[in-house]
């Protein structure tokens, strides 16, 4: 049997089913649709948190105090006071994978200026900080060495802190504005930077010198954190282990002996939110797989009915030569063309909807060539799979009693 | 003359639950090309069986069965689907046309499964076959737009297409009317007269004037076999036919 003959006689019977054809397919054409569109949508989202994580600095990494797991009653980090000033100096001056590294300090209040105040958190830093949280200053300037070595009592703040105290749209540089009673000229304002992926208000904030904050502020000599900047990102999880090794070393730890320190990572932040992300998008396209297997069914069910339906058509071939494995190939050419053909409408549809999702509903849309492949290819083994068994069932037919079927 | 059909002491016994049904107690004849066979019998007579054997659908129990001189008996459901692609032609009394499918491509079904044959020696296999039973003009029409009369010339038409060595009807002429089936009569001995050879299974014992041999069935067993010395012309009978009111 030649297999553009087999092509021609499973058109031919499609064809003079139309209407049944089309509304098999369509259980394809939903099952491969929705699988594209979730899958779309889950990229999608996944995308747009990697794009808001790497403007957060991508290599990014942070030393708090404390351990990150440990027996028995575990303490609030901000209040251990093991991470020390020299520790930031001996990892300033050893870690060779670090590209920046700056001190980090924090005390809340509220700050005043004239007639308006706004409550926030004064972060002390030194100028690497800028670098670190990929911040950048629009306006007048960063504080400088002498300013840190003197406690100068200078700040630079963001956007949301100067629309709240200076409201009326005058420059703040030069401007005093008081936290704590204490007062802090402003020497720069830094680029707004929007929110994060969090939520969180990046333009909320005021830098000052960390010796400042320690001396004039808070009246401590420890720090609540040390922020670095890993000379890349592929080179972080080696800096991580420096910094480790340092710090193990400045806190005369033995061996066997757990940190008293935790350091984390922005890829570990990146990885925790596609943790989500992911979870998400597995789930969508697990419902969106169920609804390609119904269509599979959906398959199943109407060529086993014309199997039945069509019983003596198949005596009649029989009859006329057709061998079972003729009428084997027929029906699951029959069962592929529907698959293929629902599944390329399918992607069509799946990429429709994703695109009116992304113009409509504005959600990032992100449609990987490999998802496409992937419902195609799935479709077509759903054809052979479930035209699988109603083929072979019309194949074993007795032609004697196919033909005089009624 | 080449014998198309050999039968030698043909068996086939049936197994119903428990009791095996005998349906052929020993079938033997020859048949020569050329010849005109009606092979009669009442229901239950083993008349179906011996169809279904003569057209390689069914093996028998016991016995040898030539068609053409290739032996049938030992061969697979696959060797034989494709034997009865080249020597077989069937017509059957309800004739089983492909639904909302037009003249010429029910025509060219059994070429579809014949490899050696080129799409384009195929369409013009069915269209002169189409001619021969007198539908050259119906080509394009649709199985479900015809007449019981015309369907079945479509179905002979299709028995033709592939030049077999015998062509088997089943009641061919069952579901028509007088005239109509006179009609289907006529283009049987017309092709009978182009030497064709030609197998009619029915219980209808008027048909074997038409014939040139009868062979009658009782219980599996070949109880007459006799050639029609005086073989009446199914065309004077069709002439001599009140005409339809309708017409």
């Amino acid at each position: 049997m030649n297999i553009t003959n087999l092509f021609k006689i499973a058109l031919r019977a499609l064809a003079n089913n139309k209407m049944r054809a089309f509304l098999t397919m369509l259980g394809i054409i939903i099952g491969v649709a929705s699988v594209i569109a979730m899958l779309a949508i889950g990229q999608g989202s996944k995308t747009s948190i990697q794009n808001q994580i790497s403007t957060m600095g991508s290599n990014m990494i942070m030393i708090q105090p404390g351990a990150d797991r440990m027996g028995g009653v575990r303490q609030d980090p901000a209040s251990m006071q093991t991470l020390k000033l020299e520790n930031f100096e001996a990892i300033r001056a050893q870690a060779k994978l670090v590209t920046a590294v700056s001190p980090s300090v924090s005390a809340s209040g509220q700050l005043i200026a004239g007639s308006n105040n706004y409550p926030s958190q004064v972060t002390g830093a030194n100028q690497d900080y800028l670098h670190i949280r990929q911040l950048k200053v629009k306006e007048g300037s960063m504080f400088t060495d002498n300013d840190i070595k003197t406690s100068a009592k200078v700040c630079v703040i963001g956007k949301t802190i100067v629309d709240n105290l200076f409201p009326d749209g005058t420059s703040p540089i030069g401007k005093i504005i008081r936290f704590n009673q204490v007062p802090f000229k402003v020497v720069g304002v830094l680029q707004p930077k929007g929110f994060n992926a969090m939520g969180m208000d990046q333009d909320a904030i005021v830098i000052a010198p960390y010796t400042t904050v320690m001396k004039r502020l808070l009246a401590q000599t420890y720090l609540s954190m040390i922020f670095a900047s890993a000379v890349s990102e592929e080179y972080s999880p080696m800096a991580v282990d420096e910094i480790s090794q340092i710090l193990r070393r400045e806190h005369n730890l033995k061996n066997g002996q757990a940190d008293d320190f935790t350091i984390r990572t922005q890829e570990e932040i990146s990885s925790m939110l596609n943790t989500t992300s992911t979870l998400m998008t597995t789930l969508l396209a697990c419902i969106a797989g169920i609804s390609l297997v119904v269509g599979g069914i959906g398959i199943m069910n109407i060529m086993y009915v014309s199997v039945t339906e069509r019983t003596r058509e198949i005596g009649l071939r029989m009859s006329v030569g057709a061998r079972g494995v003729d009428i084997l190939s027929q029906f699951l050419i029959e069962a592929i063309m529907i698959s293929i053909t629902g599944g390329l409408i399918g992607v069509l549809f799946g990429c429709g909807i994703s695109m009116l999702v992304k113009y409509v509903a504005n959600w990032p849309i992100y449609i990987q060539p490999w998802t496409v492949l992937l419902s195609f290819a799935v479709c077509t083994v759903t054809g052979v799979f479930f035209g699988w068994y109603p083929a072979k069932k019309a194949a074993n037919l007795d032609p004697i009693e196919a033909i005089r079927y009624e | 003359m080449k014998k198309v059909i050999e039968l030698d002491n043909i068996r086939r016994d049936f197994q119903v639950g428990e009791e095996v049904v005998h349906a052929l107690r020993g079938v033997s004849f020859s048949i020569t090309e050329g010849e005109f066979v009606t092979i009669m019998g009442t229901s239950g007579s083993g008349k179906s069986t011996l169809l279904n054997t003569l057209g390689c659908l069914d093996t028998p129990t016991k016995g040898e069965y030539y068609l053409d001189g290739i032996s049938v008996r030992t061969m697979t459901k696959s060797e034989r689907a494709v034997l009865r692609n080249r020597k077989i032609g069937f017509v059957f009394q309800n004739y089983n046309l492909l639904p909302k499918t037009t003249a010429v491509e029910n025509v060219e079904l059994p070429l579809m499964y014949n490899t050696a044959v080129s799409a384009k020696e195929r369409r013009k296999r069915a269209i002169d076959a189409l001619m021969a039973v007198g539908l050259g003009d119906r080509l394009e029409h649709k199985s479900n737009q015809m007449s019981g009369g015309q369907m079945q010339r479509v179905a002979i038409a299709r028995a033709l297409v592939n030049d077999p060595a015998v062509i088997l009807a089943d009641e061919a002429t069952g579901n028509l009317d007088t005239r109509t089936s006179f009609e289907i009569l006529v283009l049987f001995q017309k092709l009978h007269a182009e030497g064709r050879t030609i197998i009619f299974v029915t219980h209808n014992p008027d048909i074997a004037r038409y014939s040139s041999r009868n062979i009658r069935l009782r219980d599996g067993k070949v109880i007459e076999d006799t050639y029609n010395t005086n073989i009446q012309s199914a065309a004077e009978q069709l002439a001599q036919l009140p005409k339809n009111d309708e017409e």
